[in-house]
């Protein structure tokens, strides 16, 4: 099989995971002459676009699609008829290379099957990296996914080489990955992220330690993982409930959310429909409240409940929480301006450095990047004050929710 | 009127220049026309273009930021930019903060100017396309691309450190940027016919792009508001992105309608080595069995048992609170803050700490997520009584002659029922089996206290306490 139609069946059997950002590494470069590439500061570059809107940063492919396991949801999984490939190592090495130097890619997504056993898996998938770094002198971003209940000194060795790790969670509670993928245990996962916290842990007291010794490296872009949505029964509140105690525990960089979306050979035991992509939206809408926005999951959704489609998570909040309204810009905290709807973490600090020396007037919102329709209701400025009903009205919330033919998703 | 000519386009040293002598000379904005030698707006210039007015030494300040947004302004298409920079800095001389008023029309369209320009380099860096000339050692790469903006000096040392060890060119209708591996030069612009055409990977990098592309998913227009089609002439891959979304639909249906296929070789899981069966002290087999507890709700946030440590054979059973953060991640008892000071007491009191076993009262870690951190939570008393069982089967699998309780919760389940410390701590109690036990505080409780003193007094305390524990574990080793 020649090397371009392994490929084809390498990337497509990875196109379902969701986790592909090239950002928040270390910033590197080879102006030093020896070898080739350097990451971006802060975000990564996408290189190109799918026409499902998503970014293409990195080379995303597996090593190999075959697999030992049987995880209902997964296209590769041991059962399914797809056509199977496997990469060599120097192919992959040579493809990154040649893929990067035409700039197409800011380097290397790596996942793989689980063939034979955990080590041997994580084995291969580590020497890819470890070749494009000692013998090519790769400074590209490296994203490598971990193989759970790999040996320690593999992992060790993943975090040297690579920006990222991640391992997914997959499902957002036990009993659906139990009953969705009987060889993976959410507790092997978890145990293997908390080892990866650790490590990363361990690196950063060694960077910030005053020591000479030189600072231990290991996965300067840290973890992620990723989550299916819509395959089981989990709410919202379960999902997100979930994603707190990830970025809690693990100290997760993202959590990525992936709205189960149909596979070629798919499994009877599972949804075949449209992928939920609005719920998908409003979860990391929900997902960035929580991390940017000081917000509580019990906040932004009750137990068992689910987010609303309609409109946003902070508009919902702000809707259901009406006394704090109208609020005056030019007075209020920071914290009370980040929970205006239509306020993002920007705007509010262009509306704090304005105030100090103007007042902030209707006429200038737009200048402030502030959407009016969605903010008016909720604020009060120098020259605008909502009528007191407007708060009060049952059917406010009418007038956020999209004409109905917005609504439709996809086609 | 003042009639300024710029040398260039991106010429923001000479902007500098006539700006600073013109504001020193009073001469208002609506006084001044600017234009770029050879540049569409000096043909509407006089034939004498006035000379700049020569600056007398004088300076004066401007805020870092107004220098900041200025550099990347002038680098913009519209040829309104060097006008309105001199008038905010004609603004600005009189009042510094204005620089911060975001509402400000001046400051708002600066603003926006500059981020239309870094948006562009952004975009350059990400849609650059090199193709190869030559072959492996004697590679040349070329890349053609149409900016928006003035944006090739700024854009070419990022490609310069990424690229470092390849010779590479950037051609564009303005100016065309090369790397000979060593330093970078400009050149004036040219057509793209100058550029070259397919280089032999890219039908690779088309089938990759339409691989990875999940036609379920189709979002064109989310695409286009991160690639604009103003970009697409020059990436390869675009020449796809039409059928794509236009099979798309037809794949995602085929993929509905004949999904559904029952598993072809229904994989059986391997089978779970033979367990043992578990002698009621086999340690082992109950660390195994605790590891899959779920007798509370403890164990679902939590991310793993952590069960005790020790030798079979200790005499000496320390049992604590519950695990913390750093234990619940590593998966064994007191390796956090509290048990490195637990170990520092335990060679003080001259207690041989790898001769006792040490586990915990309840065997999860509690905790509230708040953001990046865990909030340790007291385990209640339906915890503490669910997860006893473990705490009695360590103690019928150890036979420990002493058990040290630290903490209220530990006490609770060494005597089975809500026991204050404060009365009953430092000395030897007798339990209803014909053991003994000791109680004293957590060490998490000390490294609670703020007060450097009481702090102090409270270890020497507490070191105290553990020296009973030594002396009985002497008296045990002596009679061995
Ligand atoms: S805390 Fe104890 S009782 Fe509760 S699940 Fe964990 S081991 Fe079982």
């Amino acid at each position: 099989m020649d090397v371009q139609r392994k490929l084809e069946i390498l990337a497509d059997a990875a196109k379902y995971d969701a986790s592909c950002a090239s950002s928040g590494t270390e910033k590197r470069d080879s102006s030093d002459g020896k070898g080739m590439g350097s990451t971006a500061p802060g975000m990564g570059i996408c290189h190109s676009y799918a026409p499902d809107g998503r970014c293409i940063s990195l080379l995303k492919v597996l090593l190999t699609n075959a697999c030992n396991y049987d995880c209902l949801y997964c296209v590769n999984r041991a059962s399914s008829n797809v056509a199977r490939a496997r990469f060599t190592i120097d192919e992959l090495v040579k493809l990154t290379l040649d893929f990067y130097r035409r700039n197409y890619i800011e380097g290397l997504f790596l996942s793989s099957g689980i063939i034979r056993n955990p080590d041997y898996t994580m084995e291969q998938v580590v020497s890819v990296a470890r070749k494009l770094r000692e013998e090519h002198h790769f400074r590209g971003y490296i994203h490598l996914k971990t193989i759970p209940e790999a040996a320690d000194a593999l992992i060790a060795e993943a975090g040297k080489y690579a920006d990222r790790l991640s391992i997914n969670i997959e499902m957002p509670q036990e009993t659906s990955l139990q009953q969705f993928a009987p060889e993976k245990d959410v507790r092997a996962i978890r145990r293997t992220m908390g080892r990866l916290r650790l490590k990363l842990d361990e690196a950063e007291d060694s960077r910030s330690a005053k020591t000479k010794a030189k600072p231990q490296r290991f996965a300067p872009a840290g973890q992620s993982t990723q989550m299916i949505v819509g395959a089981d029964s989990a709410t919202d509140h379960t999902i997100l409930h979930t994603s707190a105690n990830l970025y809690g525990s693990y100290r997760l960089r993202r959590v990525y959310y992936s709205a189960f979306s149909p596979i070629p050979d798919a499994s009877r035991a599972l949804p075949l429909v449209q992928p939920p992509l609005l719920r998908e939206h409003r979860l990391y809408q929900a997902d960035w409240l929580m991390r940017f926005y000081g917000f509580d999951v019990g906040e932004i959704v009750d137990e068992r409940a689910m987010l609303p489609l309609e409109i946003d998570p902070k508009l919902a909040w702000a809707l259901r929480h009406r006394d704090r309204f109208p609020l005056d810009v030019n007075r209020a905290s920071r914290e009370e301006l980040l929970r205006v709807p239509g306020f993002g973490t920007k705007a509010v600090e262009r509306i704090i450095a304005t105030r100090r020396t103007t007042t902030i007037r209707l006429s200038d919102l737009a200048r402030l990047h502030v959407p009016r329709h969605k903010a008016l209701p909720f604020i009060v400025l120098s020259d605008h004050r909502p009528s007191p009903h407007r708060l009060d009205e049952a059917r406010l919330i009418e007038r956020f929710k999209p004409k109905a033919t917005q609504l439709g998703f996809g086609f | 009127m003042q009639y300024i000519t710029l040398d260039t386009e991106t010429d923001f040293e000479g902007w500098r220049k006539a700006a600073r002598s013109l504001v020193l000379h009073h001469i208002e904005p609506r006084d001044i026309t600017w234009a770029v030698q050879g540049g569409e707006a000096e043909l509407f210039a006089p034939p004498a273009p006035s000379p700049i007015l020569e600056v007398s030494d004088g300076t004066f300040n401007v805020s870092a930021k107004f220098v900041e947004l200025a550099k990347a302004a002038i680098l913009h298409r519209d040829g309104e930019r060097f006008a309105i920079l001199y008038r905010l800095l004609w603004r600005l001389k009189d009042n510094h903060d204005l620089i911060e008023v975001a509402t400000d029309p001046d400051v708002a369209q600066i603003t926006a100017m500059t981020r239309a320009v870094h948006r562009d380099e952004h975009k350059m860096h990400a849609f650059v396309r090199f193709r190869e000339i030559g072959r492996e050692r004697a590679a040349h790469y070329v890349a053609w691309f149409e900016p928006e903006h003035h944006i090739v000096e700024l854009a070419a040392p990022f490609f310069a450190k990424r690229f470092a060890d390849m010779p590479w060119s950037i051609l564009t209708p303005d100016l065309c940027a090369h790397w000979d591996g060593h330093a970078l030069s400009f050149t004036p612009g040219v057509g793209k016919s100058e550029a070259p055409g397919e280089d032999r990977l890219e039908e690779t990098w088309r089938r990759y792009y339409a691989s990875i592309f999940n036609p379920a998913r189709l979002k064109v227009k989310a695409m286009q508001t991160e690639m604009p089609k103003k970009y697409w002439r020059n990436l390869p891959e675009a020449s796809i992105i039409k059928p794509l979304i236009e099979d798309a639909e037809r794949m995602t249906g085929a993929m509905i309608a004949n999904a559904a296929t029952d598993p072809h070789k229904p994989q059986k899981r391997p089978e779970a080595p033979m367990k043992r069966k578990p002698a009621a002290d086999d340690l082992e087999t109950l660390r195994e069995e605790a590891a899959h507890c779920r007798a509370c709700h403890l164990y679902k946030d939590a991310t793993q048992t952590v069960f005790g440590e020790g030798p079979r054979s200790a005499n000496i059973m320390l049992v604590g609170e519950q695990p913390g953060d750093k234990e619940d991640l590593a998966g064994h008892p007191f390796v956090g803050p509290a048990g490195q000071m637990l170990d520092r007491a335990l060679e003080e009191a001259g207690v041989d700490r790898k001769k006792v076993y040490v586990t915990n009262a309840v065997k999860h870690f509690k905790f509230v997520p708040r953001g990046k951190i865990r909030l340790h939570q007291k385990p209640t008393t339906p915890e503490i009584k669910a997860c006893r069982q473990w705490y009695e089967r360590e103690v019928s699998a150890i036979k420990p002659e002493l058990i040290v309780a630290m903490g209220a919760t530990a006490a609770q389940s060494v005597f089975g029922k809500i026991t204050p410390i404060g009365k009953t701590r430092g000395r030897l109690i007798d339990l209803p089996d014909g053991r003994k036990a000791l109680v004293t505080v957590h060490p998490s409780y000390l490294l609670r206290l703020p007060d450097p003193r009481a702090k102090a007094l409270e270890y020497q305390r507490f070191v105290e306490d553990l020296k009973i524990a030594a002396g009985l574990q002497k008296k045990a080793a002596r009679a061995a």
